[in-house]
């Protein structure tokens, strides 16, 4: 039952790093998640706010994400 | 006596009064700071909003004393809707129904303490259990707001659910948490799971009453079925029924050791 603060910043960083690693073309166009061309007007659905979601993730946290990952490696390295 | 005394400075610092050069300097120094305090201000303001958190916290002895009654027993109340105007929040001094974070602040840090107290009945505490505490409790009160914004967000709903909002209302079980903590300590764990079950139910129903008006604010009586609407009902019906868990999760290892 001790779940303290360090563990839940790095379940996040694990989850920005799953989301991070699901690529455009690769991955999310054969599962049939890729960019669909909707027309206006249309009330996104769950699964079109989802995408977005990922898209946006992808795009702001990608960069951020590498010096981080390095650190916490590295305290994992010393600290255990 | 020397004479040269009297024309002696009285103290180091008189000169500088008179000096115009000095003068500027300070004026100089206070706008500066004047500066650099307007800068943090909207620093401040940018990532925080302090100008809305300055309304969470706007409350009186009145309301704090009516909302845990109205935590404590709220089947009798009939009006949950609030009156505001627009998009400024208003204080909950003057309208009872509206979210404060007051209530919340105080009853966690208040959570610790019992927690710790409990503990030192069962000869388990040291000073790191109420960090210990501290932390996993703000764990799990982070996951439960990210985890309601972003059901809000995918399921793509028109709310006025705010984030502080959202914070307030997980908030507010940490009354009842501290209930069923002394009563566990005065009348053992019959006592505790009575007044975990009451301030449960009693949460429930709150939060059933209290969210309808918040996520379904503009519901028409035509739409009523549309998925949307069905869809935010689930929603506050999860949200709802949640807070009992997380009570009894948050108070059982405090309560009954590993």
């Amino acid at each position: 039952m001790a779940i303290t603060l360090y563990s839940m910043i790095e379940a996040v960083i694990l989850c920005l790093n799953a989301v991070c690693v699901l690529h455009e073309q690769r991955f999310l166009a054969k599962v049939g998640w890729g960019i669909d061309q909707r027309g206006f007007g249309e009330e996104p659905g769950v699964k079109t706010q989802i995408l977005n979601l990922i898209r946006s993730i992808r795009t702001v946290v990608r960069f951020p994400l590498i010096p981080i990952n390095l650190v916490v490696i590295l305290f994992k390295l010393l600290l255990g | 006596m020397n004479p040269n005394y009297a024309s002696q400075p009285q103290f180091p610092g008189q000169q500088y009064i008179n000096d115009p050069m000095a003068n500027m300097a300070v004026q100089y120094g206070s706008s500066l700071a004047g500066q650099g305090r307007d800068l943090l201000d909207k620093n401040l303001e940018k990532y925080v909003s302090t100008s809305k958190i300055k309304y969470y916290f706007a409350v009186d002895t009145a309301y704090v004393g009516k909302k845990l009654a109205l935590l404590t027993f709220p089947f009798t109340h009939s009006d949950w809707s609030i009156r505001y105007n627009e998009d400024e929040p208003i204080a909950p001094r003057y309208e009872h129904n509206a979210p404060d974070l007051y209530i919340p602040v105080m009853a966690f840090v208040t959570y610790l303490l019992t927690a710790g107290l409990v503990l030192g009945t069962q000869d388990r505490f040291t000073p790191e259990q109420l960090g210990i505490q501290a932390s996993s409790a703000l764990v799990w009160i982070v996951i439960e707001v990210l985890a309601m914004t972003l059901a809000v967000y995918i399921m793509n709903m028109n709310t006025e659910l705010k984030y502080l909002d959202t914070l307030a209302y997980c908030g507010y079980k940490y009354v009842g948490m501290i209930m069923s903590l002394i009563a566990g300590l005065l009348l053992k764990s019959n006592g505790y799971y009575g007044v975990l079950a009451w301030y449960g139910l009693c949460i429930v129903f709150f939060l059933i009453r209290t969210l309808r008006v918040k996520i379904l604010p503009h519901h028409q009586p035509q739409d009523d079925f549309s998925h949307g609407s069905k869809r935010s009902f689930y929603l506050i019906l999860v949200i709802s029924i949640i807070q009992p868990v997380m009570m009894w999760w948050l108070t059982r290892h405090i309560m009954f050791g590993k």
